[in-house]
Order: C-alpha cells, then sequence, then structure tokens
C-alpha cells in the first residue's frame, strides 16, 4: 500500500520545508520527502503540480453531536465535512447526550468513529459531570479511554474552586483543561457583543469583560497548580494581551481562535441573522485586529473552526431565542486562504502552521508534520481554486454558516488520512 | 412623492426626506378625524392585520382606527389564544397568516428583529410596532408630527430624553428620526439606563436632570418599568422617582415653552408628576391624536400608493 503525491508544493512548518517535492507514503506512514521520488511498482499516484502539500489539518474544536443530537449532525456527517474541508483530523466537545463525562459514552464515540468516520476523531472528555460545574468527572477513565483533553464548552465553570481542583487532578494525565471563558452573570445572556450594534438593535450585549475576568482567572488557577489551561475560542483584544503576558510570566496556557472571529466584526449582525449568533459573539474591529496579531506572534497556538451544527428551525427565528454557534469545517480553511493568505495578512506556511503542528503539539496528537515515519495524513490546497459557499452541497448534515454566498479563491482539494485518499 | 419602500421597520433605514414625507401625509390625514362621517375609501379591499405578540392599548388601537377610517378590513390577532401557544413559531404563524393574501402586517413582538424578520420573509408590507428595545417607528413620527405642529418647524431644537434609554425602542426610534431632521437630541439617566456606545450614535449624553432639561425645546419622559429594579439597574422607585421624576419644581427652571412628552403609558408620580402630565406644557394626548393620523399615512404609502 504505497501513494505518491508527486510534483506539489510541500509546505511543512513542523519540519521547515517549503519547495517543490514528491512525498512517498508507505504503511499510512510518511517513508520520504524528496525531489524526483521513484515509487515502487502499483503505487498510486496523485499529481500536486502547482498545488500546496501540507501536514493533514486538524481541528482541536468541534462538536458532532453523538449521541444524542443526531438531528443536527452525527459522526458520519461530521467527518465528512471535515474531510471535505481539508481536516485529517478532529477533536470533538463533551457535550453530547449523554454528555461525555464517563468512558461508555467515550468508547461509543470511538468505536463509531472507526466505523462511521473518514477522518480521526479524538474525543474531550467532561471536566465536571453533566457539564454542571460542580462535580468532577471520571478524569482518570476517561483519560484512559482516549479523551485528549477535558473541557464543558458551550459552559464555563463559575466555580473557581472545582476548576482549580480539575486542573490539580488533571495534572498526570498530561492533557490540558480546555476553557470556555464566560463569566455568565457578566455575559448576562447576551446574544451579541455589547457596543454600538447592540445598542441600536435593540439586543441584550454582552461586553468584552465578560470573556477577559474568566481568561484571568484561567491563567492564574493555571499558574497556581501548574496546569495547561488551553483558551477556546479566544475572541478578545484584552483576552489576547492576557495570554500574551501569562505566556511570558511562564504559564502553561495556550488559546485557539475561530476563522469567523478572524474575519468577521458585530456588524455582521445588523440583519439579525442568526447565523451570526454565536458565543463568544462576533467582537469590533479592534478585535478582530488583535486576535489576528496574536496568532500571527504566537499568542494563538492554532485556528479551531468551533464547529457547531443545528438544525433550520434552531437557526432561522428571532435572533435572541435561536441557539448560538456556526458551522466551520467546511468553509474555515478556504476562507482563511483568502481571507489571509490572498490577502496578504498571513503567509502561507504559518496559516498551515496554526492549523496542524500548532493543535498537534498542543494536544499531544499524532500528525502535523511530514516527517518521516509520522501518520500520512495529508491536506492538498489549490491556491487558485475559485469558490462560492454554498451550504446546500455541504456535507454536514447542518447549513448554520455565516459565510453564505461567500466567494474567493484558495481552497483545500484533497484530503488523505492514513496514506488513503478520502471521498466524500 | 414617491414610496417605494415595502417595509416600514426602523427609523435608522429611512431617509430625512421620506420622514417629511410621511408627516406631510400624516397632516393631510389629520382632517379627516374632524369630519362627521370618518370614513374614507382609500383603501378598500385592502387587509391589514395587526399581528401583536406583547399587550398594547395605544398603538394596536391606534393602527385599527386608522385602517378603519381608511376603509380597510382590519383583524387583530394576539398571541394569547392563539396557535403560538400551541408551540407553533413566530414565523410559521406568520407564514399562516401571509397565506390569507393581507396586505399589510403590522407586528409588535418582544424580539428585538422580529419585524426584520417578518419583512425579509413575506410577500406582504410590514410595519414594525415596537419591536423589543429595536424600534418603534410610527411612534418616533407621531411625536416629530406634534413637535412640528406645535413649534412650526423641527430643525435647530433641542430635545431632551429622559429615563430608562437601556429598554427604550421610542428613544431609538427618536434618536434616529430626531438626528436625521437637524435636532439636537440629548438621553438623559442614570448610567445604568444609559445603553453601551449611546454618543456614537450622534446623542449627548447626561447623568444629571436640571442640567439636560435646562436648554430644552421639548423633554421626553420615558415610562420606567418596575422590574429594572430586580436587574440591578436602580436601587428603588422611591429614589429614582426623587432622582429623576419631572415635577412642577423642576420645571420652573426650564424654557417657558417647553414641550413635555411622554409615549405612556404614563406612570404618575414616578417619571412625572401628575401636576407635569396635566399641565399647560404637556401634549401626551396630542401625541395619541397624532398617532392615528401617522398610521393612516403610514398604511396609504404601504398599501395604498405604492403597489398601484
Amino acid at each position: 500500500m504505497s501513494l505518491l503525491v508527486k510534483g506539489g508544493r510541500v509546505v511543512d512548518p513542523a519540519n521547515g520545508f517549503d519547495a517543490v517535492a514528491d512525498v512517498l507514503v508507505a504503511d499510512g506512514r510518511i517513508a520520504k520527502v524528496g525531489k524526483g521520488l521513484k515509487a515502487p511498482e502499483g503505487t498510486e499516484v496523485v499529481a500536486a503540480a502547482g498545488k500546496v502539500v501540507c501536514p493533514g489539518l486538524i481541528d482541536i474544536h468541534v462538536h458532532f453531536r453523538e449521541p444524542g443530537y443526531e438531528y443536527k449532525e452525527t459522526i458520519a456527517t461530521g467527518t465528512r465535512a471535515a474531510a471535505a474541508g481539508g481536516f485529517t483530523a478532529v477533536a470533538c466537545m463533551a457535550n453530547t447526550l449523554p454528555v461525555n463525562d464517563n468512558r461508555s459514552v467515550t468508547d461509543f464515540i470511538m468505536a463509531k468513529a472507526r466505523v462511521e468516520g473518514v477522518v480521526r476523531v479524538y474525543p474531550i472528555g467532561a471536566v465536571t459531570r453533566g457539564l454542571k460545574g460542580k462535580e468532577l468527572a471520571e478524569m482518570a477513565e476517561l483519560a484512559e479511554a482516549g479523551c485528549v483533553a477535558f473541557s464543558d464548552d458551550g459552559q464555563c465553570v463559575m466555580n473557581a474552586e472545582i476548576y482549580r481542583r480539575a486542573m490539580e487532578y488533571a495534572l498526570p494525565f498530561g492533557v490540558p483543561i480546555i476553557s470556555h471563558a464566560e463569566d455568565e452573570h457578566l455575559a448576562h445572556r447576551g446574544a451579541m457583543h455589547e457596543g454600538l450594534v447592540s445598542t441600536e438593535l435593540g439586543l441584550l450585549g454582552q461586553p468584552w469583560v465578560a470573556e477577559d475576568v474568566m481568561v484571568a482567572r484561567d491563567i492564574l488557577l493555571a499558574e497556581l497548580t501548574g496546569a495547561h489551561v488551553h483558551i477556546a475560542h479566544i475572541s478578545t483584544a484584552g483576552a489576547v494581551r492576557l495570554v500574551r503576558e501569562g505566556k511570558a510570566r511562564g504559564v502553561r496556557v495556550t488559546a485557539e481562535v475561530t476563522p469567523h472571529h478572524l474575519v468577521l466584526t458585530d456588524d455582521a449582525v445588523r440583519e439579525y441573522d442568526p447565523n451570526t449568533k454565536m458565543a463568544p459573539p462576533l467582537r469590533t474591529k479592534r478585535d478582530v485586529e488583535a486576535v489576528l496579531e496574536g496568532l500571527l506572534d504566537g499568542t494563538i497556538d492554532c485556528i479551531a473552526t468551533d464547529h457547531a451544527p443545528h438544525a433550520l428551525s434552531e437557526k432561522e427565528g428571532e435572533f435572541g431565542e435561536c441557539a448560538n454557534g456556526v458551522v466551520g469545517l467546511e468553509t474555515a480553511v478556504a476562507i482563511l486562504l483568502d481571507r489571509l493568505v490572498r490577502a496578504g495578512r498571513m503567509d502561507l506556511p504559518t496559516l498551515v502552521a496554526r492549523l496542524s503542528s500548532g493543535p498537534a503539539r498542543l494536544l499531544n496528537l499524532p500528525g502535523g508534520s511530514l516527517a518521516p515515519g509520522a501518520l500520512a495524513d495529508i491536506t492538498v490546497l489549490d491556491l487558485d481554486h475559485e469558490w462560492t459557499v454554498e451550504p446546500a452541497r455541504f456535507r454536514s448534515r447542518a447549513r448554520n454558516t455565516p459565510f453564505a454566498g461567500a466567494t474567493g479563491t484558495g481552497a483545500p482539494v484533497l484530503t488523505i488520512v492514513g496514506g488513503k485518499v478520502v471521498t466524500v | 412623492m414617491a414610496w417605494t419602500r415595502k417595509d416600514l421597520v426602523s427609523m435608522q433605514d429611512i431617509e430625512a426626506g421620506e420622514i417629511g414625507d410621511l408627516l406631510d401625509t400624516a397632516e393631510s390625514m389629520k382632517e379627516i378625524a374632524t369630519r362627521e362621517i370618518k370614513k374614507v375609501p382609500t383603501l378598500r379591499g385592502k387587509t391589514v392585520v395587526n399581528l401583536f405578540y406583547e399587550s398594547s392599548t395605544r398603538t394596536r388601537t391606534s393602527f385599527e382606527i386608522a385602517g378603519k377610517w381608511l376603509s380597510a378590513d382590519v383583524i387583530n390577532f394576539s398571541a394569547s389564544g392563539s396557535s403560538a401557544e400551541k408551540g407553533e413559531s413566530f414565523l410559521d404563524t406568520a407564514r399562516n397568516i401571509e397565506a390569507m393574501s393581507p396586505d399589510v402586517v403590522v407586528v409588535r413582538h418582544k424580539a428585538a428583529g422580529g419585524p426584520a424578520l417578518l419583512a425579509r420573509h413575506l410577500r406582504c408590507s410590514v410595519v414594525n410596532a415596537g419591536d423589543g428595545a429595536h424600534e418603534h417607528p410610527t411612534q418616533a413620527l407621531l411625536d416629530l408630527l406634534t413637535i412640528r405642529e406645535k413649534k412650526g418647524h423641527l430643525e435647530g431644537l433641542n430635545v431632551t430624553i429622559v429615563g430608562d434609554i437601556t429598554h427604550s425602542r421610542v428613544a431609538r426610534s427618536n434618536i434616529h428620526g430626531m438626528r436625521k431632521m437637524g435636532m439636537t437630541v440629548t438621553v438623559a439617566g442614570p448610567p445604568t439606563l444609559i445603553p453601551p456606545a449611546c454618543q456614537e450614535m450622534g446623542v449627548k449624553v447626561s447623568h444629571r436632570l436640571e442640567e439636560a432639561i435646562a436648554h430644552a425645546d421639548v423633554i421626553m419622559m420615558l415610562r420606567l418599568q418596575h422590574e429594572r429594579m430586580t436587574g440591578g439597574f436602580i436601587p428603588s422607585l422611591r429614589e429614582y422617582s426623587r432622582v429623576w421624576g419631572l415635577g412642577l419644581d423642576r420645571l420652573q427652571h426650564c424654557r417657558p415653552d417647553v414641550l413635555i412628552m411622554h409615549p405612556g403609558p404614563v406612570n404618575r408620580g414616578v417619571e412625572i408628576s401628575p401636576e407635569v402630565a396635566d399641565s399647560r406644557y404637556s401634549v401626551i394626548l396630542d401625541q395619541v391624536t397624532n398617532g392615528v393620523a401617522v398610521r393612516m399615512a403610514v398604511l396609504f404609502l404601504l398599501a395604498g400608493s405604492r403597489a398601484a
């Protein structure tokens, strides 16, 4: 079983490699990267001339809704959406029904992924039972079963004492605690960012400080406990500053940002489109600039989509009543290639790093590299491919994207997992 | 005059010229109220549905009278006793009503953006009769009509809006409308009831009542909703009334020709004393009278003149 990806521009930031080369794969692993590689008889050849060949992209923040909310998304549809969007691996959050707070749910997710999934699926276990923020979940067993991190994502653990204990208890497992930083009292059920737009629209807003106070708290708790805290979907200028300061002080804090927080502001909410509603909310231009700056200088370690599928009925009514979240797997890479790389705001190797080696390192996942012996997870990008976002053609079961109708240039065109081309 | 819009959702959307046209049309409608037989055939055969998801006396009645004086068939729909109680979504209810071919749907909803949602999904005209803390455009129009009648013009006037600006759709619609008509707007209230980034809407902000009303040509008092105390916005009605209530004593320092307005319903003794509400400065009932004329103008422009 071998495969030759021939003649593409190989961008492998983990190994400082950026040149036209062939990538030879054997037995599900990278065998060799170099010019004019000879493939053994019977090797499948993928012509990649004029395209970009990079390590398989990894999204460490998705919601696949199975078990429990299969009407929104399943592991089968979610992993197909991932593959279509150029992702070879995802980490899925614990807010399923039942919650992934015990090993039988983890086992179920992993079994489903093995049988029905088309990309690698890494479960994230809950921090607290039922995401209630009161008692610790059985983290030792969850880690043993294969959970790669712990998070109550969707909920903020408001009780700082419980959160401290969670960080301490998780230390031996060597996996991070992922924080959904949102002070529920300050956020006050606000449906969007608090500012001029929320005032003009008459929508209840949540202030930036609802995120910042929790990021500050969690960095301090990480400092106290020595735990690795990862800030999910960072969205404010202040939170980026706090993480930067924390890192400089040697605290084990990392962060991710979503594509939508990198390219959209609260102005996008003006038509009351529920597909612009998510937590944290779209912020201001100043925040968008700050998260991009943080992503460039490494304060923010990776990009993650927070892929949050919902049924149409949950996303077409009154803005304040609609569910939070947007899908991202099938638009993320294309949007980022166009809005950041093509626009000259970020170079391609940096973007690839933030989508591959960055997340891999953060969760200690295999992948994110094209070094010999690494998993043969490869994504091929076509920087000249022109696209229009058509939600009706998504592989995801959901359609709730803020980018419907958007156009651009540059997209993932081929996804290889374990040396096999994924067809979706 | 050319009215080309399908809907009237917000004052932010419409332009000064359109506001002027609406006010002129409303003024011409006022004469109908003085006739012995208050009915013209303008909207005969047209159907207006009042879709009210929130309680309302003044606005619903006003739209109903406006429609009836123009000979439209007016149907009132209130959320209680409807399929909304059986779990039908707002949008589904509206689609069902549209299937019965109304020409105009007048909607009040507790959700900001409710009318915008309908305007996007329905082919018929949609009029916003108040949506959450967003806008209440016909209220702003009737306020402007009242001020223009009493003062003879709008441009250059100083208006002070006092009270719970944060939760007020009336304030938002008036801020947009008044700014477009060349008026200077000050909002005044305790900082907890002044919305974030309010100055960016082009208004002055004051936290002292005396200072805010000293040079005002018009003072608009807003109702204070009782539930604001539980949200931590104010400590007590008593304190609010003492600091922010408008009594005759405070009126002494105002311009002698000041107009006192209130969109209703009035909490006498809370934001405004009975003496002020009933004083010669008060135009509160003129506002209500003008409300019918403004709504006749809106219905006429949307259903009568546009489609034809």
